[in-house]
């Protein structure tokens, strides 16, 4: 639900992270809608997956959430001769003390960007997703925290561009969501090119939150009320995805309670504490696409089937 | 031929479409010429593969030229476009060629109406129970796909079959409410033609060496009989056919005779017993001799074979009696002696030879009788089915060189003697036997228990029964064809003698068909008065029939209804007040298609209809805070708000 459209009396609360959506939408200019869902990821703790081509602001997005949300930021370029040590650290010889001494890596942060992740080889990239699973790493035989929160925005680059390996269906389930940028609108893209350094203006933002609030906030988001005919709702659409024809399997119970995670963070988002159906339809195309894969053809689900199973389901 | 998309057809309907036309089409193959089938098989094979192939369907040019090459085909086979074998066969083409321009929702709906009316045209050739079974199967198939058509990939395969087999279910009790009700007409509704009755096998109308041997490999039933009392014994059962009185040396055949009733002294109480006789297109009946009192329709000839009115066209049940004991026309024509004395005159001679120094030894007829069957029991007479082929006098051949054979040359050979040796004889045709189902009681008459034997007239006793083969082989009388046959010689599976599991199978198969034919497909205008007057309606005309059909109907569906409510998912208090809030914005034109959420409804309407936005959003508002909120709330926003909707 786009923030401001209804004039419904059920959004009664504060609506908290709107400071931090308008000054990201000064930074990354017609794209409210994404950085919404960028930021109801974060809220309902999962990691984000941007799909887009090179240039359209994948990295300054993750920039601005870090800045506005307080976080720790830290930026891994994946690669093809990227190792697994490069994401997770390594041990170095002190010769001063005689002993060996963990130079953390750039995973070691609250919030990390790995930009082109399908550009390194399987190896390196089931490094990082074994940190995003397990929020530790495990190096040299001793294992360690990762920071709190944890947050994850991998980019990729569309599959059909040459040199990627692309992420197996298993990997891709780790991302709680998954949202494309695409191109800017006209009259935000005119904007961008009279303003320009749009990083530049990322880097001065402040925070608006602290980064020790954030699990505050994810606990609120956890406690949104969802109904039992919500809950009906969220089954039937789970269930219809598997007699679907037009994938070729249906969405798993981890895809469900992604599902209804996302749908808690939207419904909070909008400063309802409670989940409406239509949360369920915002986030069900985020949450689903990259799950399912589509039977016409080998990529993953099509978005006008996803719509169509939307209309196939009736609200309970 | 383009259709707007919301029109076109998905493609995974195809298959529902392919099985519908081909479940609907398939039985017809049996009985309609190769080529048609041929051409029906192609045509499915490449509408498959196109489809399949996901490749472009033919254009008009070729459907044409394959319309006008069928419709040739089928003027060529059956020198007509209409009636019942030339319509059905355009039908099932026509169906098949449907599929070649599966393009729109509107030719899937063609599909599905041709495939419930293809349904009924089987019921022109069969009317069995693996016949009803197949199509009540085939029409939930056909039920299924038109749900397919409407509810899209929703439901599973198995989800759309069960939802149609559930309606057909839902269906049988009207079914048997018309079946039992509706008015009845005697005879079928439409009149068939002749051809749904050829290739009957059955007895003929004249005998010639190896007719009936022919017949005695038949498993088919020629009637069933069902007695009041115990049955005869075996031996006692002669069923009555034509009587054959004309000899040309080869072939014998019925006299055309004046109608002088027969002269019947019952010396034995009548018999009375029931007799379901399949269509064999002949008037004559097969009644137990000797014919005791007739119904209506039937009379009795001089030969005393029962006739009736018109050919037995189909399957039909007689109320007969029999008198077992009989004297038979003690007092004859002479013509009628003359005739049954006559033989032709270069026929046969050594037969004849023999007789004529029989009669100059022994002019007592009964001891002539006796000599002859005293013959025929000599060792070197055999009963065979398969016996050598007869030359140009084949009474002679077989007297004197062959001596093997079937009732039909014991008969033969023996009403020859007879009338040689100056005994007036003749043979009568019919059955012999039967064997009673121990499953439902009724006995058995198969085409196998066909038989031939002789009838003698002695002056003071009139025709006396005469049976040559009783002689050579005393069980084919007593214990049936399949006891007398020597070992190693052919008989069909279903008459041999068994008493395993198969045998007890067909025993209860047999019985249950009999049931069906006896109650389902015998219930006439009769049966329907007698049914409705144990029901309290005596004399029903049509309308009482309608009246009552409309109550039992109506407190049928009423029944159903009561149940689906009663079945229906028990909505929560505020779904169901959202329900009504949708019925009432319903009435002013706005719909609300089912996955579209409350909300999106609100702000479509702020679009759409801005005078009825904001009353709408109350309501929205009232009924998700009391669905979703998870807060017990009293509703009473949400009456007051749905009061308020104009």
């Amino acid at each position: 639900m786009m923030p401001g459209v209804t004039r419904s009396t059920l959004s009664t609360k504060p609506r908290p992270l709107d400071p931090v959506l308008a000054a990201a939408s000064r930074v990354i200019l017609g794209k409210d809608r994404e950085i919404r869902q960028a930021l109801a990821c974060l809220l309902a703790g999962g990691h984000l997956l941007i799909e887009d081509l090179p240039g359209v602001g994948k990295t300054t997005l993750a920039h601005a959430l870090a800045r506005l949300l307080g976080l720790a930021f830290s930026r891994i370029q994946f690669t093809s001769d990227l190792l697994p040590a490069d994401i997770t650290g390594v041990s170095i010889y002190e010769r001063q003390t005689g002993e060996f001494r963990f130079l953390p890596g750039p995973v070691f942060a609250q919030m990390v960007l790995a930009d082109e992740i399908n550009r390194a080889t399987p190896k390196t990239q089931s490094a990082l997703l074994e940190a995003m699973e397990e929020r530790q790493v495990t190096v040299e035989g001793e294992t360690r925290q990762l920071p709190e929160p944890f947050f994850v925005i991998a980019t990729q680059n569309p599959s059909y561009q040459i040199g990627t390996f692309p992420l197996p269906e298993s990997q891709l389930d780790r991302f709680l969501m998954r949202i494309e940028l695409g191109y800017p609108e006209r009259g935000a893209e005119r904007a961008l090119l009279a303003a320009g350094g749009q990083r530049a203006l990322a880097d001065q933002l402040t925070p608006v939150i602290e980064a020790s609030d954030l699990p505050t906030l994810q606990r609120e988001v956890t406690a949104v009320h969802a109904a039992e005919p919500l809950i009906d709702y969220v089954q039937a659409l789970i269930e219809a995805s598997r007699r679907d024809p037009a994938f070729q399997h249906g969405l798993s119970p981890r895809a469900g309670l992604a599902l209804l995670a996302a749908s808690r963070a939207g419904a909070w988002l909008d400063g309802r504490d409670m989940v409406l159906p239509d949360d369920v339809q915002e986030m069900l195309p985020f949450v689903a696409r990259h799950r399912l894969r589509s039977t016409q053809g080998t990529g993953m689900a099509r978005a006008e089937d996803i719509a169509a199973l939307i209309r196939a389901v009736p609200i309970p | 031929m383009s259709t707007r998309p919301a029109e076109a057809l998905d493609r995974g309907a195809a298959p529902w479409l392919f099985a519908t036309a081909l479940a609907t089409t398939l039985p017809h193959a049996e009985h309609q010429p190769l080529w048609l089938s041929a051409l029906s098989a192609t045509i499915f094979a490449w509408a498959g593969w196109l489809w399949w192939r996901n490749e472009r369907l033919p254009g008009r040019w070729p459907l044409i030229l394959l319309v006008a090459v069928a419709c040739g085909g089928v003027l060529f086979e059956f020198r007509t476009l209409f009636g019942r074998d030339a319509g059905v066969a355009m039908l099932v083409v026509f169906m098949a060629m449907k599929l070649l321009e599966l393009r729109s929702r509107r030719d899937a709906t063609v599909i599905v109406t041709l495939g419930y009316f293809l349904l009924l045209t089987h019921y022109f050739y069969s009317q069995s129970i693996p016949t009803g079974v197949w199509l009540l199967s085939t029409m939930t198939l056909v039920t299924a796909t038109l749900i397919r058509l409407h509810g899209g990939a929703v439901s599973t395969p198995a989800a759309t079959l069960r939802y149609a087999g559930l309606l057909t279910l839902q269906a049988l009790p009207f079914m048997l409410v018309l079946y039992l009700l509706f008015p009845r007409v005697a005879g079928p509704l439409w009149g068939l033609p002749q051809d749904a009755h050829s290739g009957r096998s059955g007895l003929s109308e004249q005998m010639a060496p190896g007719n009936i041997a022919n017949l005695a490999l038949s498993g088919e039933i020629a009637f069933r009989v069902r007695f009041a009392e115990p049955a005869p014994a075996r031996g006692q059962l002669y069923w009555r056919g034509p009587v054959l009185e004309y000899y040309d040396g080869r072939t014998w055949r019925p006299q055309p005779s004046r109608l002088r009733p027969p002269q019947i002294e019952a010396l034995s109480p009548a018999l009375a017993y029931e007799t379901t006789l399949e269509a064999h297109q002949q008037r004559w009946l097969l009644a137990l001799d000797a014919p005791g009192t007739l119904p209506g329709d039937l009379t009795l000839d001089s030969t005393l074979t029962a006739t009736n009115r018109v050919p037995l066209t189909q399957r039909q049940r007689f109320s007969l009696t029999a008198i077992l004991d009989y004297r038979f026309n003690r007092e004859e024509d002479q013509a009628v002696l003359r005739r049954n004395l006559a033989l032709p005159a270069n026929a046969n001679p050594r037969s004849r030879e023999l007789a004529e120094s029989w009669r100059q030894a022994e002019p007592d007829p009964e001891r002539l009788v006796q000599k002859a069957l005293t013959l025929f029991s000599g060792a070197s007479f055999a009963y065979t089915l398969q016996p050598p082929l007869l030359g140009e006098h084949p009474v002679d051949d077989f007297l004197f060189v062959t001596q093997r054979g079937f009732c039909e040359h014991y008969a033969s050979a023996f009403v020859v003697l007879m009338r040689a040796a100056g005994v007036p004889a003749r043979i009568v045709t019919g059955y012999q036997g039967g064997e009673a189902n121990p499953v439902d009681g009724f006995v058995v008459v198969r085409q196998s228990d066909a038989h031939a034997w002789a009838e003698v007239w002695f002056a003071g006793r009139g025709w006396t029964r005469v049976d040559p083969t009783a002689a050579v082989s005393p069980s084919r009388v007593e214990n049936g064809i399949a006891a007398a046959m020597p070992a190693g010689e052919p008989l069909p599976a279903l008459i041999q003698l068994r008493s395993d599991w198969l045998r007890t199978l067909q025993f209860r198969w047999e019985a249950i068909n009999n049931a069906w034919n006896q109650y389902v497909l015998g219930y006439n205008p009769e049966r329907q008065r007698e049914l409705l007057g144990r029901l309290g309606l005596p004399d029903a005309d049509w309308r009482n029939l309608a009246a009552t059909l409309a109550i039992i109907c109506g407190t049928l569906l009423l029944a159903i209804t009561a149940w689906a409510l009663y079945q229906r998912p028990r909505l929560d208090p505020a779904a169901r007040l959202w329900q009504k809030a949708l019925h009432r914005l319903a009435r002013r034109q706005v719909n609300c298609p089912p996955w579209e959420t409350p909300l999106a409804l609100a702000r479509r309407l702020e679009d759409e209809r801005p005078a009825l936005a904001p009353a709408v959003l109350k309501v929205v508002d009232a009924y998700l805070q009391a669905r979703y909120s998870g807060i017990l709330d009293d509703l009473k926003k949400l009456r007051a708000a749905i009061r308020r909707l104009p």
